[in-house]
């Protein structure tokens, strides 16, 4: 058995549900902060600790986007391209993060820095068009405020992604006030949450 | 008349925080009901109050409710903040500033229905959000307003946080149960619903987060104070969500009546540019479309179901005489094309072939014949094209792609044609 999945962790996520085949999503989080991505050996890992087969628990992390079964760069770019954002120029914004990045929609890079993807409404549409960095959001994010976001990635390869440091430095009109700035942010291409153990702090 | 932005807007910097929502009068309603309301006296106000829900389907909550099997124990109360039709982004703001009053609400809605285990779940693209109400829930445990023998009633509740993991279809109330259940989120056949037949089988209720987040309002003053406010059919207060073509942008809590052209000058600040209101969706990506000249409308929930459309989610979206129908169209189809889970034929099939034609058209590549095609796709999901639609589906994701490909033919037929080529013909 894998270490990540023998901590106290794992057992408290089990604990707060009345069947443990309910704590296999927040399990795959955790899987895929360990690895990085879902290979076969952490479907197997979680399937054995929620008492499904395999294959089942393949079925749920392919039933979701955010479940990545290939590794991904260490930051990932989203790109909303939903209504909203759409009519105030995410096609635009898009092929900006794709050209500065060098990486194409649904693709990562050799070097495994940064991976792309167009992604349905993130509920940023007040903020349009709005960008995620490792789910850490960013509104009203224009061509060129998204290709200096890019290359400031690219020189200070921050350890921990903050939403309200990039909206700080990079973001323009907002949803709505989002009140006192958090240092909390996500140290990889996963939600990042403290019951996840995946919270990083920026700076 | 505000009820749910008025903290984040008096105390911007901490509305969030335990002790500046128990400064603000926090958690006074969930004693009271606690302990000195039976459950069915909390029960009756919230049926007095005539809210209805504000996820989408706008059923009245109290009634959803009254659904329960009164003898079947245990029962569930799962929280849906799956927010995610496109111009929605109002649940956003009521987790991320105000996670207490939600909290608050849920223990309300709980008690009321006697339940003692109950489910936030959070759509995976909001970990800000989450992690507002996953310290909001640290602090109400610690405090003892969750756990056991809350405020000493005797009344025991455990409340979790879920994380979903980017599957709109999950907002529909019975994929999100088999979501939570630790399933792929495909909707169920209904009936049964899930009051009676729910989360692992059992008696539950779902109710969206706005709408729990008005229970400690409606407790402290009263079913009927709620129901007076705003016309018939669409008591309280509700917040829309503003976006597209307008000066300023955001969650904009009313009393619903005043109509679309009012809301837009007086809380988007017009349209940018003095330009003109082209067409604009009254309520999330599923609704269909009104024009420009429509802005006379009254948003309630019955005046624009009369006019043929929805208020939804309350997702406010304005196009501009800019705007190319036929792309804004593009996107949403491709919305739903990418988020159909895949069950029903005619949603899988359908979205992806209106999808494919939209884009053609979009290319210089249409044909002659794409207009009908569309039309004739779309009444093969939705058989009529009526409002609202017929089903041939499990769960109206697949209708919903329906509402823009109408919209566009029945009030833009020229400028959809226009952008077909000639027919070249054959040498």
């Amino acid at each position: 058995m894998a270490e990540w999945s023998s901590s106290s962790r794992v057992d408290k996520i089990i604990a707060s549900y009345p069947d443990r085949k309910s704590a296999v999503m927040p399990l795959l989080y955790l899987a895929m902060a360990e690895h990085g991505y879902l290979p076969d050996r952490a479907i197997r890992e979680v399937a054995e600790l929620v008492g499904m087969t395999p294959v089942q628990v393949s079925a749920v992390a392919t039933f979701y986007t955010m479940y990545k079964r290939e590794e991904t760069g260490r930051y990932l770019l989203s790109v909303c391209t939903s209504i909203s954002c759409a009519v105030l120029g995410a096609a635009d914004v898009l092929h900006a993060v794709e050209d500065a990045t060098g990486v194409p929609a649904g693709e990562t890079d050799a070097e495994r820095v940064f991976s792309v993807e167009h992604v349905e409404c993130i509920g940023a549409c007040g903020g349009a068009p709005a960008i995620q960095v490792n789910y850490e959001l960013v509104e009203g994010v224009g061509v060129e405020k998204a290709r200096e976001l890019v290359q400031w990635l690219r020189d200070g390869e921050p350890q921990v992604v903050n939403g309200d440091e990039m909206q700080a430095l990079f973001g323009g009109q907002r949803s709505f006030d989002w009140g006192p700035a958090e240092t909390a942010g996500a140290g990889g291409p996963v939600p990042a949450l403290e019951s996840l153990g995946t919270v990083g702090e920026a700076g | 008349m505000k009820i749910l932005t008025t903290r984040m807007e008096a105390h911007p910097s901490d509305s969030h925080t335990m002790e500046r929502y128990l400064a603000t009068d926090g958690y006074v309603a969930a004693r009271t009901a606690l302990t000195s309301m039976t459950p069915a006296a909390v029960h009756e106000e919230v049926k007095a109050s005539n809210l209805r829900g504000r996820g989408g389907a706008g059923f009245p909550c109290g009634v959803k409710w009254g659904f329960l099997p009164p003898d079947t124990r245990p029962r569930y109360l799962v929280v849906n903040g799956d927010e995610s039709e496109p111009g929605t982004f109002k649940d956003r703001q009521l987790l991320e500033r105000d996670p207490h009053q939600l909290i608050e609400g849920i223990i309300i809605a709980a008690y009321a229905i006697d339940c003692h285990r109950a489910f936030i779940y959070i759509r995976g693209e909001y970990p800000k959000p989450a992690r507002r109400v996953e310290q909001a829930l640290a602090e109400a445990y610690a405090a003892g307003y969750l756990g056991r023998d809350i405020f000493g009633s005797g009344f025991d509740l455990e409340l979790t946080l879920h994380l979903g993991a980017g599957a709109y279809i999950c907002g529909e109330e019975t994929a999100l149960l088999n979501s939570l259940e630790g399933k792929r989120g495909e909707p169920r056949i209904k009936p049964p619903f899930p009051a009676v037949e729910g989360l692992y089988g059992k008696p539950t209720i779902v109710n969206n987060v706005e709408t729990l987040s008005n229970m400690p309002w409606i407790v402290t003053n009263g079913g009927a104070a709620y129901a007076a406010l705003g016309p018939e059919g669409s008591a309280g207060t509700r917040l829309f969500s503003l976006s597209g073509h307008v000066r300023k942008p955001g969650n904009y809590e009313i009393v619903m009546g005043m109509t679309f052209g009012e809301f837009i000058e007086q809380h988007g600040g017009g349209v940018r540019e003095g330009r003109e209101v082209k067409c604009f969706i009254p309520g999330g990506a599923s609704a269909p479309w009104f024009t420009g000249d429509q802005l006379d409308i009254p948003i309630t929930i019955d005046d624009v179901g009369k006019a043929g459309s929805m208020l939804g989610s309350g997702a406010i979206v304005v196009m501009d005489e800019t705007t190319n129908v036929v792309a804004a169209a593009h996107s949403i189809v491709s919305f739903f094309a990418h988020e159909s889970c895949g069950q029903c034929t005619p949603c899988r099939e359908g979205t992806s072939w209106l999808e494919m034609v939209l884009a053609r058209i979009l290319r210089g590549e249409g044909r002659a014949v794409d207009l009908d095609l569309l039309l004739d796709v779309s009444d093969n999901i939705a058989p009529g094209l009526g409002w609202p639609p017929k089903m041939t589906t499990i769960c109206p994701l697949g209708p919903s792609a329906v509402s823009p490909v109408t919209s566009i033919l029945r009030h833009f037929r020229d400028e959809v044609a226009a952008m077909i080529p000639a027919e070249v013909p054959v040498a």
